[in-house]
């Protein structure tokens, strides 16, 4: 019966266990996602410098990158780049590395579509007023571009939250292979487990994503 | 008389690749003048006003600011010369993301370094004077556009600037508006702030001007006052040009 597999996400440890591989999944992502747009602020600003050489080197970073299948990224990462050059990577650092060299390629893009969007007139009545470069960016072109950028940035953000179910294939116990591990370790027992854990999973997911979008929500209606 | 010029231009030059929009600008202004530059559109006299704020770098001859030669490579000495030249400019430019205050005690407090106090202080007093102090705690969107370009008069007058370019300050305004920017720019040359403006409004310009300077394709046809520029100009471009002005009704 269907809700005879229910009870296996309160067997033993097995919700406590789910909930850490959470965590795990968790902390991946906010310390991607803080150092992305970080990164990724930096790198929008760099993608508009009017220097041929800074645009060709940007362009290439962010195609490079977005071609890229992100598990491709992180097999290079984490077995190609690491057995060249015989150091050993922890799986949780190159799951990092991953997600903020591809977050802050996409990061910088729509910092920059943000950044060109904010009329000219606005950099020059700044300068008419004497303000200096880095001024006009923290007081004036920056904050007009938040208001900009939060919607990308938040779907971003899901999306990278999302990406970290990629890096159980490098060992890393997070919260979908816990899952696995759940679903394996009772399959006798509770045959139709999957169906379960994973719903269990969806919803685990849902429930850090939505705040997400909520927040978003929230902002952007204040901001207006 | 050489002593109270406060902005000159030396035979400038301004080039976009290989069209030339100045060629060979000459202009004083002395202290307290209103100089306002008219001219056909395209004949460079909006890109005349960007060049004496640095905006645009020249490619030939100089300019001179209270005896400071503007280079535009220099961005330090750029930004200090700019806070002596306030500029508004035609397109609604005020910070979105700011209050009217926010908006006109930002360059005060952040780029000469006055007290907030300071600044807000003044800000109230020339506020009021347009008007708008009980705006000032509204965003820019929430204003019409005759009341953003009164407060983005008052932004750049909080920096006590010695000369103050316009740039078509009305050209964007709904025509029930343009009276109320145009009142405020009257008043402020009534009490001897040295104006360089650019306009399309010819009564105005009669109205204010101490010196009319008449452009064309780059270069400056005609300098005069106002009254003989408008009576009785001297060139015949300029006689075509103020033809476009008047209106005869064509009787059957």
């Amino acid at each position: 019966m269907l809700d005879s597999g229910f009870k296996i996400l309160f067997q033993g440890q097995n919700f406590n266990r789910l909930l850490e591989g959470l965590w795990v999944t968790i902390r991946i992502s906010l310390i991607s996602v803080l150092l992305s747009m970080i990164l990724g602020t930096l790198f929008g600003m760099f993608m508009t410098l009017p220097n041929r050489i800074t645009r060709w080197i940007s362009r290439f970073y962010l195609e490079f990158v977005r071609i890229m299948p992100q598990l491709v990224l992180l097999y290079i990462l984490y077995f190609g780049v690491a057995h060249a050059m015989g150091w050993n990577i922890p799986a949780e650092f190159a799951s990092i590395l991953m997600l903020v060299i591809w977050g802050t390629a996409e990061m910088g893009d729509l910092v920059r579509n943000a950044l060109i969007s904010i009329p000219k007139h606005q950099y020059e009545s700044a300068a008419a007023l004497g303000m200096t470069k880095r001024d006009t960016y923290l007081h004036v072109i920056l904050p007009q571009t938040f208001t900009r950028l939060l919607p990308p940035a938040m779907n971003l953000i899901t999306r990278m939250i999302k990406t970290t179910s990629l890096i159980y294939l490098i060992g890393i116990v997070e919260v979908l292979k816990v899952g696995q591990q759940i679903i394996d370790a009772n399959r006798m027992q509770y045959p139709n487990g999957s169906l379960w854990v994973y719903a269990a999973i969806f919803f685990l997911y849902f429930i850090i994503c939505w705040p997400i979008s909520l927040l978003s929500k929230y902002l952007e209606k204040r901001w207006k | 008389m050489e002593k109270d010029i406060q902005l000159k231009a030396e035979k400038i030059i301004k080039k976009f690749g290989d069209d030339t929009i100045l060629n060979g600008i000459d202009l004083e202004v002395h202290k307290g003048e209103v100089v306002v530059v008219l001219g056909p559109s395209g004949c460079g006299k909006s890109t005349l006003l960007r060049c004496l704020n640095g905006l645009e770098s020249i490619q030939g001859g100089s300019i001179t600011v209270d005896n400071q030669v503007l280079d535009t490579k220099n961005t330090k000495a750029l930004t200090e010369l700019r806070q002596k030249v306030g500029m508004v400019f035609q397109s609604y430019d005020l910070f979105p993301n700011k209050t009217v205050l926010g908006n006109v005690i930002m360059a005060p407090t952040l780029v000469a370094k006055r007290s907030k106090e300071e600044a807000i202080k003044e800000a109230h007093t020339l506020l009021d004077r347009v008007g708008l102090w009980d705006k000032r705690d509204a965003y820019p969107r929430q204003l019409s556009g005759g009341q953003k370009q009164r407060v983005a008069i008052v932004r750049a007058l909080m920096m006590h600037p010695e000369v103050m370019l316009f740039d078509e300050v009305t050209a964007a305004l709904d025509p029930e508006m343009v009276r109320e920017v145009l009142d405020v720019m009257l008043e402020l040359a009534d009490q001897g702030l040295t104006m360089v403006i650019v306009t399309h409004e010819m009564s105005f310009a009669r109205a204010i001007a101490d010196r009319i300077i008449f452009m064309d394709q780059g270069n400056v046809v005609e300098e005069n006052t106002p009254d003989a520029f408008f009576t009785s100009p001297e060139s015949e471009r300029a006689q075509q040009f103020l033809q476009t002005f008047s209106f005869d009704k064509k009787k059957k």
